[in-house]
């Protein structure tokens, strides 16, 4: 066991882990942080992404033991602390980009890593940004059309979005 | 009582209103079945067999048990009758061949991945731990892989997968129209364009595909408490509840199912599984709540998996290209068991290769072959994806065969919207449709005369990058289904759905039904439909569902039924709750309940402004102070529907790729697409549905496949090598819909979850086809990888078979990681 | 899902580092960035007793000039590589390819010499490396030694790294003014290239002066295509100029067949994104 502190959706908490655990897998199991899911085992579907220091990463790449002392934050600590939503979060609801919502705490995650990054992507930049997520109910279309209302790049309304975009 | 007022309300059906449920799911405050814990909860492991097929001739156990915090390792032979087994719910056939299915087998393996033993252990870490101390002595058996040469195994000597039984054929199940009066003799069309007209005969494959949900499938089960409580990642709660009961002898009334947040299904999840009712059998051995999560590898190797066909198809025209008949052959593959639905779902094809055509004469025959495969059944569109890819590649060929356009040929042998309702050769009769307009509308939208004009323009200069431009012009039945139907064709259950209707003392309406959402927004759609018909407010209303205590009856979520079948259920009982609260109104109002007319929530008196809202009413009630003599204290109203036909959305779909002919690499340039579902509850959550089916047949068409290896391996064994598409390798999609309502329920609706699926995949081949034709390629078999792009450009031919597997990319990282 | 136990240690220098390898030898595994180890780890394909992580040892991350080369430290994170002005500058190749390496999640994790010491025929970065004649420095008990890039791919996954040595950093030759291309041939934006090629010129006029291509999963490591280098130099950056000499580039070059395409295939598509490559990085693509 290793002792680990660190910083999860602005709370200080401090743990033992084992090596082997995986950041996502401290998360879930030790913190009830559930918002954040697995999807896979390969590093493909990206559903666990969450911010360490700032930056997306997949939570199951990481090991709970690599974040001592790190900054981490979750699906669950996006929304400000009255539960007014991030925009990406309302652009998502907003645009239909969820179906079953599995893969959506990792596409919300990322995209806001993404427009950090670039707050004025292309659509193309847009669908590479989200390459590392995996997504099977949407198609990504609506995904693509909430990350653009998000960053207000697109010029169509929200309800044409769904309809006839 | 209040006075009339007019309320001005917009009404919800056809509203893009938000859904309900994303509030939770954008916010991580979700509930999947992995998310629970309970005190005392173990974690179970499965041992799976790395065989096709094998005798199992030795476990050990006692490392493994010996290992700290093992609190058991259980073998089938250990939990023995009490676990149950896997039903098939529609054998095809009286007389079909169906191997007994036991979640943990006992003496012999017959796929790759079945489970063996189950470690359960106070951790996931330890129990994964010490399964891999399980030591498990096989003696490996002939595995019959190969879906033609296991079809004739029983006549020369081949490998059967179960030995047993003496041969692989499940059942061959076959309708012919002469045979029942539906049509013409489809040997006598044969015979006729042999000799004077066209015939087009071809060989199509449907690879194997994985439905690949987003969820890993996971299952609690708490035995504390009266009822045994099974949380369960599933489409199918309430089958669930029944096969458990069924199959291992705890009464039904003793089981309580829940579904809670599932994450995708598209069919994947319409299984009774081993892992169940091992967790199941686990939990009531040793008295203690366990939990079951796979991993991902587990699920691309363990549930069932999808389509995997060969069709030979032969189709009689006459020269200019009408149609005289159809004949199907199919060889389906089961792999190792016959699955819930199983062999049904070629079956479910079986009416619709006909498709939107007026064809005289059809014949279809499908023999369901047993492999040592995983299992197949259901997925997004089951059996009618596969019809419409035949039927929608063939037409194509024949308009290249006439030398016409491929819409042209279509709307020679097409229904006119004039002739609904229409009674196909197959026997079904479709209520309404119009393919003229759907077609005139995608037309429009494609662009269609200018990208042909580009096509041309590119082959007479000898592009690099060719354009092809691919039609589908689907129908598909949905809405599973009228009872008596599936009685017919030996369905072990009804088609019926049941919905309550709650009116609660503070206004608020409960809305139970017995469909099982998993991500479609049921939530929603159905609010819409109450709030409408109830005339209270959207937000009022709340759907429950997915828990066989709350909702107790129903038969669950696939098939795009839950809206034409469950929604028309949930109609019924609004309706009931109005005719109940009609007298209960017309005593309060002191009126006669003739001169009572129900709108916009009230009950109001003719002529008058006394009027009642229906929400008073159900608080009236709750008090039942001053009710009717002889009337009970309750509106509450509960419905069960079952549909007197199915359903057929239908829609023209286009699709224009760029294939750069030096590689192969195909790129898709647009989609449109003006599907006709009949009338349109929420667009929003009706646009997505189409865009993510749309995906999946595309995905179809060009990248997922399973593939196994020579020793029955799955070599496609995770998201490394079964490939699916990201957001960037899909486009942005161009939807319409036109509108023929359904005449066979309330609201005009029709299925849409499966309809994109269903059309898109041929819609991509043809374009793919299309693009290269030119250079002597008339086919490419799916999915159309560059690789068999590039060699049927090169030697005309389909593009052969997938090349044989290297073992996936993680297995030789033994070197220097850092 | 869950990797066998291990026992975890994080040194704050190279030199605890190498200590912890000397003690554990044979049953320790490195973890740079982890994002190909973590999935080995996480399927079982591998269960070292010990996980060394040098993640914690700052001296090894950073970009910086090196006077005629660019020295980047191992730890340095791909996104920050891809970031970096000086490598934009002076190794553009190494740029264009951290583009299309994994995805942004990876990226971010992932390290530049994590990538080329994990060795994997199929990694972005070796090519790129190996085209532009990269000195990799490795430190073991003994000190630091330089390993030139043609002796540094061994075989599949196998470096000239010993086993007491740990990779620190790689020195890139500077290419100013080089124009580049990576292009990339996957089936799936995420999936590892099926096969790509980096190619880098230095143009005069119109004129190809000077080439370096690098190959990506056309054999057991990466490879360079010399053959081709040489047959470039003087043609034109037209299709013609350069059809004859992107042929070269299958000599000496032994793919896999797999799920994803034959050798034979390829190979094809090696000559095909060579001739792309080379017009592309030329402005002419």
């Amino acid at each position: 066991m290793a002792r680990i502190n660190l910083t999860v959706d602005g709370q200080q908490v401090a743990d033992d882990v084992e090596p082997r655990t995986l950041l996502v897998q401290y998360l879930r199991e030790q913190l009830g942080k559930t918002g954040t899911v697995i999807g896979c085992d390969t590093s493909n579907c990206g559903a666990c992404t969450v911010h360490l220091n700032g930056r997306s990463v997949k939570s199951c790449n990481v090991l709970a033991v690599q974040v001592d002392g790190a900054e981490v934050t979750t699906i669950e600590g996006l929304a400000a602390e009255d539960g007014t939503l991030h925009p990406v979060q309302e652009s998502f609801r907003e645009c239909h980009g969820l179906q079953c919502g599995f893969c959506t705490p990792g596409m919300i995650m990322q995209t806001v890593d993404l427009l950090a990054e670039n707050p004025s992507p292309s659509e193309e930049a847009i669908r590479l940004g989200l390459e590392g997520n995996l997504c099977r109910c949407t198609g990504y279309h609506n995904i693509v059309r909430a990350v653009q209302h998000a960053a207000g790049t697109t010029t169509e309304t929200s309800s044409e979005a769904g309809a006839s975009a | 009582m209040t006075a009339t007022q007019e309320p001005t309300r917009q009404a919800e059906i056809g509203r893009d209103r938000r859904r309900k449920e994303d509030q939770r799911l954008i916010t991580g405050r979700t509930r999947w079945t992995d998310n629970i814990t309970l005190p005392g909860m173990l974690h179970l492991a499965m041992v799976r067999s790395p065989y096709a097929h094998a005798r199992i001739t030795g476990i050990e156990t006692s490392a493994a048990k010996a290992s700290t915090n093992v609190v058991a390792v259980l073998t089938g032979a250990d939990l023995g009758e009490g676990q149950g087994a896997c039903i098939n719910a529609w054998p095809v056939t009286t007389d079909q061949v169906t191997p007994a299915h036991l979640p943990m087998p006992t003496d012999r393996v017959a796929f790759a991945g079945e489970t063996v033993a189950v470690v359960v252990a106070r951790s996931a870490a330890e129990a994964r731990d010490a399964a891999e101390l399980v030591e498990v002595d096989y003696e490996e058996l002939p595995a019959a892989l190969d879906l033609k040469e296991a079809a004739a195994a029983h006549e020369n000597g081949g490998v059967i997968a179960h030995p047993d039984l003496g041969t692989n054929v499940s059942a061959v199940w076959r309708f012919d129209s002469a045979e029942a009066g539906t049509g013409g003799d489809v040997e006598a069309a044969i015979t006729e364009a042999r000799a004077g007209g066209i015939l087009i005969e071809r060989e199509y494959r449907q690879q194997r595909l994985i439905p690949a949900f987003m969820e890993p499938r996971s299952v609690v089960v708490d035995p504390t408490g009266e009822q045994i409580t099974v949380w369960s990642a599933t489409q199918i709660p309430h089958i669930l509840r029944f096969a458990l009961a069924a199959t291992t002898g705890v009464p039904e009334s003793k089981i309580r199912v829940i579904a809670p947040d599932v994450g995708g299904g598209f069919g994947g999840k319409l299984q009774q599984t081993p892992e169940e009712m091992i967790a199941f059998a686990v939990a009531r051995r040793l008295g203690k709540p366990v939990k079951f999560t796979e991993t991902r590898s587990e699920s691309l190797l363990t549930a069932h998996h999808g389509r995997d066909q060969w069709q030979r198809l032969t189709l009689a025209a006459t020269s200019d290209g009408r149609v005289t008949g159809l004949k199907v052959d199919l060889l389906a593959d089961l792999g190792a068991y016959v699955a819930i639905v199983g062999g049904g779902v070629p079956v479910l094809g079986a009416f619709m290769f006909n498709a939107i055509y007026k064809f005289p004469a059809y014949q279809f025959q499908t023999t369901n072959v047993l492999t040592n495969k995983t299992w197949t059944d259901a997925y997004r569109g089951a059996g009618r994806p596969e019809a419409t890819y035949a039927i929608e590649r063939l037409m194509d060929e024949l308009a290249a065969e006439v030398g016409v356009d491929p819409l042209e040929i279509r709307e020679k042998n097409w229904i006119t919207h004039e002739e609904f309702p229409f009674t196909t050769v197959a026997g079904l009769e479709y209520d309404s449709g119009n393919y003229e307009a759907a077609t005139a509308r995608a037309k429009e939208m494609f662009g269609y005369d200018a990208l042909r004009a580009e096509q041309a323009e590119r082959r007479a200069a000898g592009d690099r990058v060719q354009l092809g431009l691919g039609v589908s012009t689907f129908t598909e039945m949905c809405g599973l289904a009228p009872s008596r139907v599936l009685g017919s064709l030996n369905y072990g259950a009804g088609g019926w759905e049941h919905a309550e209707v709650r009116m609660l003392a503070t206004g608020k309406v409960e809305v139970i039904t017995g469909a099982s959402a998993h991500g479609q927004g049921h939530e929603t759609a159905f609010s819409q439909i109450v709030a409408d018909r109830l005339g209270v407010p959207f937000e009022d209303v709340e759907v429950l569902h997915g828990d066989t205590q709350i909702s107790h009856k129903g038969l669950d979520t696939y098939g795009s039924r839950s809206l034409v079948v469950g929604g028309e259920a949930l109609v019924r009982a609004v309706d009931k709750v109005i005719e109940k609260a009609r007298p209960i109104a017309a005593h309060l109002l002191e009126a006669s309940a003739d001169d009572l007319e129900f709108k916009h929530g009230q009950f109001s008196v003719k002529g008058t402004d006394a009027a009642m809202a229906i929400t008073e009413i159900a608080t009236a009630v709750f008090a039942a102070h001053n009710l009717p003599d002889g009337v009970e204290p309750s509106i509450d109203s509960e419905a069960t529907y079952d549909p007197v036909n199915f359903n057929y959305p239908h829609g023209t779909h286009l699709c224009a790729v760029e294939v750069d002919t030096e590689t192969g690499q195909i790129k898709l340039r647009k989609y449109v697409c003006c599907d006709d579902i009949g009338v349109v509850i929420n667009p929003l959550i009706v646009a997505g549905q189409v865009h993510g089916g749309l995906v999946q047949g595309i995905a179809q068409a060009l990248w997922e496949e399973a593939v196994y290896d020579e020793n029955g391996t799955l070599v496609s064994g995770s998201f490394v090598d079964y490939l699916l598409p990201t957001a960037a390798d899909t486009i942005s999609f161009e939807i319409d819909h036109t509108t023929s309502p359904a005449t066979t329920n309330s609201l005009g609706t029709k299925g849409v979850g499966e309809a994109g699926t269903i059309a898109s995949t041929p819609a991509v081949v043809n374009a793919v086809v299309d693009a290269v034709r030119h250079l002597g390629v008339n086919d490419i078999t799916m999915p159309c990888t560059p690789e068999r792009v590039w060699r049927a450009i090169n030697d005309g031919s389909s593009g052969g078979e997938t090349p044989e597997a290297a073992m996936p990319h993680f297995d030789s990282a033994e070197g220097d990681v850092q | 899902m869950i990797p066998a136990a291990f026992e975890y240690v994080a040194p704050t220098t190279v030199e605890e580092a190498l200590a912890a390898l000397a003690e554990h030898g044979d049953e320790a595994k490195i973890i740079a960035g982890g994002q190909s180890l973590l999935p080995v780890l996480r399927m079982r394909l591998n269960a070292p007793e010990w996980v060394i992580d040098l993640g914690r040892i700052e001296s090894l991350r950073g970009v910086r000039d090196g006077g005629d080369h660019l020295v980047i430290g191992a730890m340095t994170t791909h996104h920050d590589v891809g970031q970096d002005p000086l490598v934009h500058e002076h190794a553009l190749l190494v740029s264009k390819a951290i583009t299309h390496l994994a995805d942004a999640q990876v990226r971010h994790r992932g390290t530049f010499g994590g990538s080329l010491a994990h060795a994997d025929p199929g990694g972005d970065l070796g090519a790129p490396a190996l085209a532009l004649g990269s000195t990799f420095v490795v430190q073991g008990p003994g000190g630091t030694r330089e390993v030139a890039a043609g002796d540094f791919f061994v075989d599949l996954f196998e470096t000239a790294i010993s086993d007491d040595e740990i990779l620190v950093e790689v020195r890139v030759p500077k290419h100013d003014g080089w124009v580049a291309s990576y292009e990339k041939f996957v089936r799936i934006a995420h999936q590892w290239p099926i096969v790509a090629v980096a190619a880098t010129l230095r143009m005069e006029g119109d004129t190809i002066a000077e080439a370096r291509i690098g190959l990506t999963n056309m054999g057991s490591t990466p490879l360079r295509a010399s053959a081709a280098e040489q047959a470039l130099v003087g043609q034109p950056a037209t299709e013609e100029g350069v059809a004859a000499a992107a042929a070269l580039v299958v000599e000496g070059t032994n793919p896999p067949t797999d799920l994803n395409g034959t050798a034979e295939y390829r190979r094809h598509v090696a000559t095909v994104f060579t001739r792309r490559a080379v017009l592309a990085a030329a402005g002419r693509g």
